[in-house]
């Protein structure tokens, strides 16, 4: 049996911010009516939370969901559970319309942590990172730099942030460069 | 820096998050039209000083198509609203107007 692996082994680097790449996450992509009943219950079954408002994340432990779109949520669960919750979703689901795919090894994970994580994240993303305006438990999709990405706030001073693995060594490299020691800007 | 809220999702989305479909509400001619309608359904585009309206994609966000009505000089957006309609929607036209005096849909196309 091979050993999984995430993108970047866990790779860390401590500037500004403490960059890691959060190692092997269990990531469904779901799609469908989320206001359907099906949907709902499917998702509290499975997933163990509840539908995310838009523009929301849920998590309870590492289980979760976050909102990616009107049609669309990012289930997580523990990696090795990854099979099992596809299983239980798709059954609870039935004939629904809907669509749901494990991408646990076509994602990777990024935590930013740190006083000045705001800051790094506003180099990167033409997003409003003021804290009025993005606050924890909130999920932005957009782009960093070159790479589409989803970003989130675990709390006012941890990031998560989501994209194809890919591209996990460029969102790397990204991120240790915008918070290289001598770069800060105290926008935040 | 052009910024649109995408109506779907809600998400103020900065033009680089963004990708331009170019002009909106036009009117599909297929085999069965005149060359010259067709020719202009295809080629001919407006390209007006002014009220433009639009197409645009929220590509790094929600996926979703959307329109756009805005003006090309000043770069104010009047409003985005819904890809499933065919001509922009009463409220768009209202708030064009009373930006624009003398404004009107029909003198469009
Ligand atoms: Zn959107």
């Amino acid at each position: 049996m091979s050993e999984p692996v995430s993108a970047l082994s866990n790779a860390s680097f401590d500037g500004l911010v403490h960059v890691q790449e959060a190692g092997l996450h269990g990531m469904i992509a779901l799609r469908g009516d989320l206001d359907s009943e099906a949907l709902q219950s499917a998702v509290t079954n499975s997933a163990g939370v509840g539908v995310p408002a838009p523009r929301t994340v849920v998590f309870d432990g590492a289980r979760g969901a976050a909102w990616m779109s009107p049609d669309e949520l990012l289930v997580f669960c523990p990696y090795p559970e990854a099979g099992a919750t596809l299983a239980q979703l798709t059954d609870a689901l039935g004939g629904a319309h809907a669509l749901a795919v494990d991408v646990s090894d076509a994602r990777a994970v990024f935590e930013v942590r740190g006083p000045r994580m705001r800051e790094v994240i506003a180099k990167l993303a033409p997003v409003d990172m003021s804290a009025a305006a993005f606050q924890p438990g909130t999920i932005r999709r957009t782009r960093f730099a070159q790479v589409a990405a989803a970003v989130w706030l675990v709390d006012d001073a941890e990031a998560r942030i989501v994209c194809f693995r890919s591209v996990a060594p460029y969102m790397f490299a990204l991120l240790c460069t915008a918070a290289a020691p001598g770069g800060e800007v105290g926008m935040f | 820096m052009l910024i649109l809220e995408c109506p779907y999702c809600g998400v103020k989305a900065e033009e680089t998050e963004l990708h331009g479909g170019g002009e909106a509400h036009l009117v599909r001619r297929g085999p069965d039209s005149s060359d010259d309608a067709f020719e202009s359904y295809l080629f001919q585009r407006q390209n007006p000083k002014g009220v433009h309206f639009e197409r645009w994609r929220h590509a790094y966000g929600c996926g979703k198509w959307f329109h756009a009505a805005r003006c090309t000089a000043t770069l104010e957006v009047f409003g985005t609203y819904s890809a499933q309609v065919s001509e922009p929607p009463q409220q768009i036209r209202d708030r064009i107007a009373a930006r624009r005096p003398g404004w009107s849909w029909s003198d469009q196309g």
